[in-house]
């Protein structure tokens, strides 16, 4: 038996990588994972630091706010307080995955099976990703994103593009499109046409602003149409389609961070369907490799500690306790999955008749592709997760006194929790929902937002920075209503621009 | 279908730019960090890097999040004891608990502490201060100077000709001058073939024009031959100009009163005095030598170790150091080559009747001589007479100061203030 080992002892080298790759590859493919090729990349720490500290992407544009998380993860990194993940990907086409040069030969292959496998399949397979990025053409964009943000600091100076970058920065959640395609490009026709673009936009904001004869305020308020006709949730998109004192180039560095905040929307909208996923086919394409034979009680130990850790959740009294890891919840839900499928239960079949009893693979593959984290949650999570996990929901209401606890892991809880908990995951709910709401074109040119809270939720206290940094880019007064259960409007936050 | 690449060679720092733009970011907060630290530790480890710490507030980049309060529901994991329907208090503030994790990332009121290197740290450290009059010097001492070549020049000296460049000139000139005869030759030539005779014509037709050719060309070849190899029009010299060099080294005099009423808290106080200054100096000049000089009643020449550590008693005449100063100097530091910089650490103590003598000195030998004299006096008590008459001297000259020192924690503001930039 030991003759088929893969690898004996703890060194990695690149025939060995090759090796362990081309297994898992094939065992992947045996379970139907359709991937990108894929592109790995043997980092060092540092390298690994630098990954990190520019959001993951290879190539980015450069700006002070990733110094400062390079500077933490270093920080934190030298004094021990925690290790580096083991991996990051990037959904590119190929797909690219780092490894570190510290790792064992094993820790490389579960790498390998855990992101040039599981994510990049996810990438490759997800509606959301489907729909919202473009693997083929994220790293040439952000080629051209650098150098033309470069560009402009040489021709504008560095402290007017940063102050530019942070207000943009701070809308970016609310910079995404939700329900629109927006068109691919590739770095050539991004460069074609953003020459064309800087033209015509300027041309259309010069229309919309027109001199108008002055009439009485009043008058004009009642007779002037709503503009926008309708309240518009991209902000970003807002401000560089009509902020009316933008230069060319502003609106095209908004436009550029616009652009990266589209890239990475369906990752905040995947997190635990996207861990589960490649935790679930790291554990699995492991375990067939040593079924094989291909690799010993060892790798399988090293590998195991690893792996317990990573899919660790304390509860909710622990000191180690931050929330749900995504990595546990994920991965156990995926593996339920393959259970109620190969083991249903009668609770199961009460609970999931669809897919109890049906084939695994087929059926974690239609969950992979068309589902994000809400609807994955309240489609897949069973009453015995729930109890394992002995999920409680707790209520906390300003109206009252106390905290209440409003469902807990039985028979009655079920459907609550698993509502409660997709709800938890909906980023609809978790971000504050602020829409352009109205502009007075004929007035003072003040831009108003609505911001229609949630379960009578205020704003934090940032949210009066994040005015100004919106009044920087609108350029005129800007202002922000709160619309309450009772569809009550009142002004929460304004920032007044004096011209 | 994959590609394995090693790219362990390939450039690490790339987050070294993302990271200076930190830096200059929070400039501000991060200098504040800078003098609370030294204020704070011992000067003598000064020339490391330093922890900052910026409370994490003041850098954080706002979005638009909820804040507390409304109605919000959290599932948590683990549920041991609660049933549905029970009540408990609400957890104080910033408990854990609330709102999901996921949420609450931002609102955290640690500190953001990370390392700066010792360069970014002393080059904040120094800043605002600038080495009085270095530039002033720099531009009314120029004394020294370096020879650099400057291309070439059509006269000198012969050990400075330029073999390849004369040469070349020799051969333009060889070719330009011997054109028009070379010309001519090779019309003369032609005639001459042309003339020779047919095997049946008889020769004495063309002999005369024949021998007129062949004189010419006799002629032509003599002028060609004349053109010299090498003119001294043609000669080119090295040329090399002397460029003012500005002085690069300085000296640095540490005098120190070390009399039995300098205890070793004020011995202290005065060391960080100096190693300030010396550190400071290393930011400006390449090359760096420091004198040390103690005295009580007589001065002398120690070395580092001695100067700090052994101890004398009895009275004290500050003008024997000075004295001591001003002969080094003369003998050692040419005040050409030499920046010299003094700082003076002393309890204020002094004989009476030579604190007149110090003044004299300073006026007349000392200050003349040095780009700066820094006094500073250690002591919580009244000014003595040196005092006073260091205060006239501080009145008339630009280049000495003076200043007064209670406790550790006075040296930084009392440093800065001393070598504030001069706004002229």
């Amino acid at each position: 038996m030991s003759g088929k080992l893969l690898s004996e002892g703890p060194e990695w080298s690149f025939e060995l990588i090759e090796r362990y790759d081309r297994e898992i590859a094939r065992v992947a493919a045996n379970y139907g994972l359709d991937t990108y090729p894929n592109q790995i990349e043997v980092i060092s720490a540092e390298q690994m630091m630098d990954a990190y500290s520019s959001v993951g992407m290879p190539v980015n544009y450069q700006h002070w706010s990733f110094g400062k998380e390079f500077i933490g993860v270093e920080q934190r990194y030298k004094r021990g307080h925690m290790g580096l993940a083991y991996e990051i990907v990037i959904n590119s086409n190929p797909c690219i995955a780092y490894l570190m040069e510290e790792n064992s030969i094993t820790m490389q292959a579960l790498v390998i099976a855990h992101a040039a496998y599981g994510h990049n399949s996810f990438f490759k397979g997800n509606y959301l990703f489907q729909t919202w990025t473009n693997a083929d053409a994220i790293i040439d964009y952000l080629l051209f994103a650098r150098n033309y943000i470069a560009e402009c600091e040489q021709r504008y100076g560095e402290e007017e593009v940063e102050l530019l970058l942070d207000s943009c920065h701070a809308l970016m959640n609310h910079g995404v499109d939700r329900y629109k395609r927006p068109s691919r490009l590739s770095a050539d026709q991004e460069r074609r046409r953003q020459k064309e673009r800087e033209e015509y936009l300027q041309l259309q904001v010069n229309d919309l602003w027109r001199t108008l004869p002055a009439r009485d305020v009043a008058e004009s308020q009642q007779q002037e149409p709503h503009f926008p006709a309708e309240p518009q949730e991209n902000l970003l998109y807002f401000i560089e389609k009509n902020a009316p004192l933008l230069k060319p180039w502003q609106r095209e560095v908004v436009r550029i961070v616009r652009k990266v905040a589209q890239y990475f929307y369906p990752q905040r909208q995947t997190q635990v369907m996207n861990e589960g996923w490649a935790t679930f086919w790291h554990y699995t394409i492991l375990n067939t490799l040593y079924d094989e034979g291909l690799v010993d009680d060892g790798f399988m130990m090293e590998f195991l500690q690893s792996h317990t850790n990573v899919i660790a959740q304390p509860p909710y009294n622990s000191k180690f306790y931050s929330g749900i890891n995504p990595y546990a919840l994920g991965f156990a839900m995926m593996s339920d999955l393959r259970r109620i499928c190969e083991q249903p239960t009668d609770e199961d079949r009460h609970w999931f008749p669809d897919i109890a009893g049906s084939d695994w693979i087929k059926t974690l593959d239609f969950a992979m592709r068309n589902f994000k984290d809400e609807s994955f949650i309240a489609q897949y999570l069973s009453p015995k997760l729930i109890r394992e996990f002995k999920l409680f929901s707790v209520l906390d209401d300003d109206a009252q006194e106390q905290l209440e606890i409003s469902a807990i892991h039985d028979e009655r809880g079920y459907r609550y929790i698993r509502q409660s908990l997709a709800d938890q995951y909906n980023l609809g709910s978790r971000e504050p929902n602020i829409q352009v709401y109205n502009v007075n074109r004929r007035g003072d040119r003040s831009l108003t937002l609505r911001h229609t809270q949630y379960h009578r939720r205020p704003l934090g206290d940032s949210a009066e920075e994040v005015v100004k940094h919106i009044a920087r880019l609108w350029g005129f007064t800007v202002r922000l209503e709160a619309v309450g259960e009772d569809d009550k409007v009142k002004v929460t936050h304004e920032c007044k621009v004096e011209h | 279908m994959t590609q394995v690449i090693d790219r362990r060679l390939s450039g690490k720092n790339k987050s070294a730019v993302n990271r200076q733009r930190f830096i200059r970011r929070f400039k501000a907060q991060i200098k504040r960090a800078v003098a609370d630290a030294v204020a704070g530790r011992s000067i003598v480890d000064i020339d490391n890097g330093e922890k900052i710490n910026i409370p994490a507030r003041d850098m954080s980049e706002p979005v638009f999040q909820h804040g507390r309060g409304g109605r919000r529901e959290a599932v948590h994991p683990g549920n041991t004891d609660f049933v549905t329907g029970d009540r408990i208090k609400r957890p104080p503030d910033a408990a854990g608990g609330q709102g999901g994790g996921a949420s609450n990332s931002g609102e955290g009121e640690d500190d953001f502490a990370f390392q700066l290197s010792r360069e970014e740290f002393l080059e904040l450290f120094f800043e605002d201060l600038a080495l009085p009059d270095l530039v002033k010097t720099q531009l009314a001492k120029l004394t020294d100077f370096k020879s650099v070549r400057a291309g070439y020049t059509t006269d000198g000296v012969p050990t400075n000709i330029n073999v390849i460049r004369s040469l070349r000139g020799a051969l333009a000139r060889r070719i330009a001058l011997r054109g028009p005869h070379m010309k001519r030759l090779r019309e003369v030539n032609a005639e001459l073939t042309a003339l020779q005779p047919a095997p049946d014509e008889t020769q004495e037709e063309s002999e005369p024009r024949r021998l007129e050719l062949e004189e010419e060309v006799r002629h032509l070849k003599q002028r060609i031959e004349s053109i010299p190899f090498v003119d001294t029009f043609d000669l080119r010299y090295n040329n090399r100009i002397k460029q003012p060099r500005p002085t690069t080294q300085a000296v640095m005099f540490c005098l120190m009163d070390v009399s039995g009423s300098m205890d070793e808290e004020r011995k202290d106080i005065a060391k960080r005095f100096f190693i300030l200054l010396y550190l400071f100096l290393t930011r400006n000049y390449e090359r760096i030598e420091v004198v040390f000089i103690r005295h009580h009643t007589i001065a002398k020449e120690v070395d580092e170790d001695e100067f700090f550590h052994s101890r004398e008693s009895g009275g004290t005449v500050v003008s024997s150091a000075l004295k001591l100063m001003q002969e080094i100097i003369r003998e050692r530091y040419p005040l050409t080559e030499w920046n010299i910089y003094a700082a003076q650490a002393s309890d204020g103590d002094n004989w009476d009747d030579d604190s007149s003598t110090c003044r004299d000195l300073l006026v007349s030998k000392i200050l003349p001589c040095v780009q700066y004299f820094a006094y500073v006096e250690i002591t919580p008590d009244a000014h003595q007479t040196l005092w006073q008459e260091y205060q006239r001297v501080a009145d008339a000259y630009g280049n000495f100061a003076m200043r007064q020192i209670d406790a550790p924690s006075d040296i930084y503001p009392v440093f800065r203030e001393l070598f504030r930039k001069r706004v002229k």
